[in-house]
């Protein structure tokens, strides 16, 4: 049985629906707008499949100006607004519901400007992740945030969820690098926040705005910054004999005020999934691995490497292996990459995205993997250990009502263990549905109710994203 | 992902291979991004995920297909990029193949859409007819402008540009087999390659004799059935498949090594006759050993000791075909070939995007097809070649028809490195 509930749609709406249809018709062209059950059914979940449900109506505008247009139509109409970029959200952030409209973004793809002297690029908000790089990668630049679904998910989602990936260990979450944002509010008012220099008079909107899962407005257009890249990078990969190990191998290495690029941990279960797939060289007869990364020179990596191999070294590590190769590194960050869409070839899973203080990792992993077993069930761990944010893969059978109840609570369970030691409910995913009813465990009433207000001010009639987020009940309106 | 199947509906062993595909698939999403309509459209049902979805609808509730529906399965290519990226291993060409029989079972198409697909079913697996057909396309082709005016007169217009201009070209002498050889091959003759460019097999012949490979005569076989195949005429695919397995099998149980095939689209076909035939008890075994004995000939030649070519300067852009780079999953060796034969190889940018030609794509989605083809085009253009070379004939055809840049088939660039003739339209540039 699936635990998360959804607002019960509001029949004055559904019973207007023709009339709403048509309203939307008066402002974006016939192939913008998606109406036929058998053609929202594409839209009506994203990849925590667990939960759907379908929309009223689904639209994709081509642009800034038609997003304000359908989201004042909606507002004038009094219904409900989902956003969705490519809907890769683990965390059910654009699923919709029966009475609400979901809104796209995905054909807005187009890069707009790229200033290489300010080493900023201004996009649409529907291109994907990786295109923002490719678009600058012939200049010697990149995009830094890279979550693991960077091929497809939109620059729309990473502002909505705040995405990190596994390189934001250096480089910072998404907070960190988008400069300013054009964004269509609930009446279709449209709003520039922030600029195109790291900081701008008044209060910081666009702080409040990143992360704030598609309740504040729409955003259609941002400005980037770009990063350029290194001179050279290579990943190493460390087998350990147990997760513990690994764990305060991380804890160390941050202990002793290294900051690779990327620090990833993968137990047994994810590095046989993602070698099967990638065929990248994992070592196949530990139980843990991490793959960390440095970049800079060549002398420089070599004496990063050295440090952290010494660390690892007296945290008992058994298999120490470099990249060789440009290919060899693309096909070990492919593998980890993969680690979820791989997962789906050995069961169904659920993702859990939750945060912890590093030095809490060995704790967490055995207390972890006891809060699974104890549901009957088994884990796969693959996570940005660097900045403690793990991403538990629960594993059960999607098509048992009672696997799946268990998964859940096991889910919870892990959850609220994150934030008994000290972290949090989410990494990157954001809250969405998914952990939605967790926000008591995390927050004061008083913390949730200044949120709820600020909330409040730009969207007053819940109308964005209505059922993520906050739980349903306490909302003030 | 959760499915909904009863037993009933799992009994059918179609229905139940579909349910295993659709419970391997998380809806990631990863297949949006490298879907050639998807990067046109923006649209998720334009996507593979979007499709699977729609057909997942659509199987489950045992529901004929419907208008919206046929819509978007037909604007997929089956170029298979979806599988190249997909990392839980869903099986997307088995599903849609699924997909387009059921749509072929329970959907009524429009009558000049029947009557297109009829018409290309009826001709282009058969040579004779094709090459009459051909002749007709040629005197058509100032009639092409009325087109535009009947019902799916779009689509005819776009068949009768992609008719040769200037008749087909020569076909150049073959050597004779030098005594008995110890390997023997068969090579597909097929259908509509064979009409548009006899050359490509005379050139694999010419390579394979001064190899020492025997190319053993088949004179049964033809169309491998792909080209009904994806247009979901399964029975009529099948019929191609059962046909071309008993022109083999003789030469296959007298010790056959491989069954040489020229034309990418059609291997990724044979190389499935295992799974197509997989129901059929008279048939499973044979399928089974001619799918592995199916080899692209850069696949095959890849494996032997081919000499190292005389360093020419020339400049090719090599465009993998989807049938080899995601159906076959065939990346480097025709390039390896291409190198050690002397040519200066470059990778296109994009090249995991379709250039639109997708078997009877070009011609059912014109539309679609030449949007896919300029941005192929100028994503080749980039790259400054003097010749495109490709494994397959629809490819050379699609792209051939947006560029003046010469297009050949590998085979074509490797035999001439050997010292066969210069490659059909290459004359001008030939150093």
């Amino acid at each position: 049985m699936t635990h998360i509930q959804f607002p019960i749609p509001d029949m004055t709406i559904t019973d207007r629906r023709e009339e709403i249809i048509a309203a939307l018709a008066g402002v974006v062209p016939e192939e913008c707008l998606i109406v036929a059950t058998d053609q929202m059914r594409a839209f009506e979940t994203d990849a925590l499949t667990a939960y759907r449900r379908m929309p009223l109506a689904v639209v994709l505008p081509r642009s800034t100006e038609e997003v304000s247009a359908v989201m004042a139509c909606c507002h004038a109409a009094g219904v409900n607004v989902v956003p969705r970029g490519a809907g890769t959200s683990l965390a059910g952030g654009a699923i919709p519901q029966e009475d609400a409209v979901v809104i796209g973004v995905s054909k807005l793809n187009r890069v707009l400007d790229f200033d290489r002297k300010s080493r900023t690029i201004t996009v649409e908000t529907g291109i994907t992740n990786v295109a923002v790089s490719a678009a600058v990668a012939p200049e010697g630049f990149f995009y830094a945030p890279d979550p693991s679904s960077q091929l497809a998910c939109t620059i729309g989602g990473n502002i909505g969820m705040n995405s990190g990936g596994a390189h934001c260990l250096k480089y910072g979450v998404t907070s960190n690098n988008v400069l300013g944002v054009k964004v269509v509010l609930n009446d279709g008012t449209i709003i520039d926040l922030g600029g195109d220099a790291m900081d701008v008079p008044g209060l910081n909107l666009l702080g409040l705005l990143i992360g704030s899962e598609g309740q504040l407005g729409i955003v259609t257009e941002a400005t980037l910054r770009i990063i350029p890249t290194a001179e050279g990078a290579r990943p190493v990969l460390f087998g350990f004999d147990s997760s513990e190990e690994a764990g305060a191998c991380v804890a160390a290495i941050i202990a002793a005020g290294i900051v690779p690029v990327a620090m990833e941990f993968m137990d047994r279960p994810a590095i046989e999934i993602c070698e099967a797939f990638a065929k990248a060289g994992y070592p196949l007869d530990v139980e843990a691995m991490l793959i960390i990364e440095v970049e800079g020179s060549d002398a420089e990596v070599d004496a990063s490497l050295a440090r952290i191999i010494a660390i690892a070294e007296a945290h008992g590590v058994r298999v120490i292996k470099q990249s060789r190769s440009a290919l060899e590194t693309a096909q070990i960050w492919k593998g980890r990459k993969s680690a979820f869409g791989a997962t789906g070839r050995v069961a169904d899973y659920i993702c859990m995205d939750g945060t912890i203080p590093t030095g809490q990792l060995p704790f967490v992993l055995k207390r972890l993997g006891e809060i699974v077993a104890g549901y009957g069930l088994r884990v796969a761990n693959v996570f940005h250990a660097g900045d403690g944010n793990l991403h538990p893969l629960i594993l059960f059978d999607a098509n048992d009502p009672e696997d799946q109840a268990r998964a859940e609570a096991a889910g919870n369970d892990i959850l609220k263990l994150c934030v008994e030691v000290g972290g949090c409910l989410t990494g990157e995913h954001g809250v969405g549905i998914e952990k939605r009813d967790l926000m008591g465990f995390q927050f004061t009433k008083a913390d949730l109710d200044q949120q709820l207000r600020v909330r409040a001010a730009f969207d007053p009639d819940w109308r964005l994203n209505p059922a993520k987020v906050f739980p349903l009940e306490g909302r003030l309106i | 992902m959760q499915t909904q199947f009863s037993a009933a509906q799992l009994a059918d062993s179609q229905t139940r291979e579909s349910e295993k595909i659709l419970r391997s698939c998380v809806h990631c999403g990863f297949c949006t991004a490298t879907c050639p309509t998807y990067l046109l459209e923006g649209d998720e049902r334009d996507s593979p995920r979007g499709r699977i979805y729609l057909i997942k609808d659509m199987l489950e509730n045992d529901k004929p297909a419907s208008k919206e529906v046929v819509t978007h399965i037909d604007r997929c290519l089956s170029c298979l990029s979806c599988m190249t990226t997909c990392p839980s291993g869903v099986n997307y060409m088995h599903l849609v193949d699924h997909a387009r029989s059921h749509i072929e079972k329970t959907y009524r198409r429009p009558w000049h859409d029947r009557l297109l697909r009829r018409v290309l079913a009826a001709i282009l697996p058969y040579p004779s007819r094709f090459r009459a057909a051909l002749t007709l396309g040629r005197l058509g082709r100032p009639l092409a402008p009325l087109l535009g005016r009947v019902p799916g007169g779009d689509r005819l217009k776009a068949m009768v540009s992609l008719v040769p201009v200037g008749g087909l070209p020569r076909v150049g002498a073959e050597p004779a087999q030098q005594g008995s050889c110890t390997r023997r091959v068969a090579i597909l003759g097929g259908c509509a390659q064979k009409v548009l460019d006899p050359e490509i097999n005379a050139a694999t012949r010419r390579v394979l004799a001064r190899l020492g490979v025997g190319v053993v005569p088949v004179p049964d076989e033809g169309c491998c059935g792909a080209l009904v195949h994806h247009m979901g005429q399964e029975d009529k695919a099948l019929v191609f498949a059962r046909r071309n397995i008993d022109a083999w099998w003789p030469l296959i149980e007298d010790g056959l090594e491989a069954i040489i095939i020229t034309a990418s689209g059609c291997g990724t076909t044979i190389k499935d006759y295992g799974f197509m035939l997989r129901e059929d008890p008279a048939y499973r075994e044979k399928a089974a050993r001619v799918s592995a004995l199916a080899r692209d000939i850069t696949e095959y030649l890849d494996g032997l000791d081919l000499p190292e070519g005389r360093g020419d300067t020339l400049v090719v852009a090599y465009h993998s075909a989807c049938s080899m780079q995601h159906g076959q999953q065939i990346r480097d060796e025709p390039k390896r070939l291409l190198q050690r034969a002397g040519y200066a190889v470059r990778d296109v940018p994009e090249g995991h995007i379709c250039c639109g030609s997708a078997g009877t794509y070009n011609i059912l989605q014109p539309g679609f097809a030449s949007r896919l083809r300029d941005r192929k085009v100028a994503n080749i253009e980039r790259t400054k070649p003097d010749v495109i070379a490709t494994g397959n004939i629809g490819c050379m055809t699609q792209i051939g028809s947006g560029t003046d840049i010469p297009i050949v088939h590998t085979i074509a660039l490797i035999d001439w490195a050997m010292g066969g003739p210069v490659p059909n339209g290459l004359e001008r540039i030939a150093p």
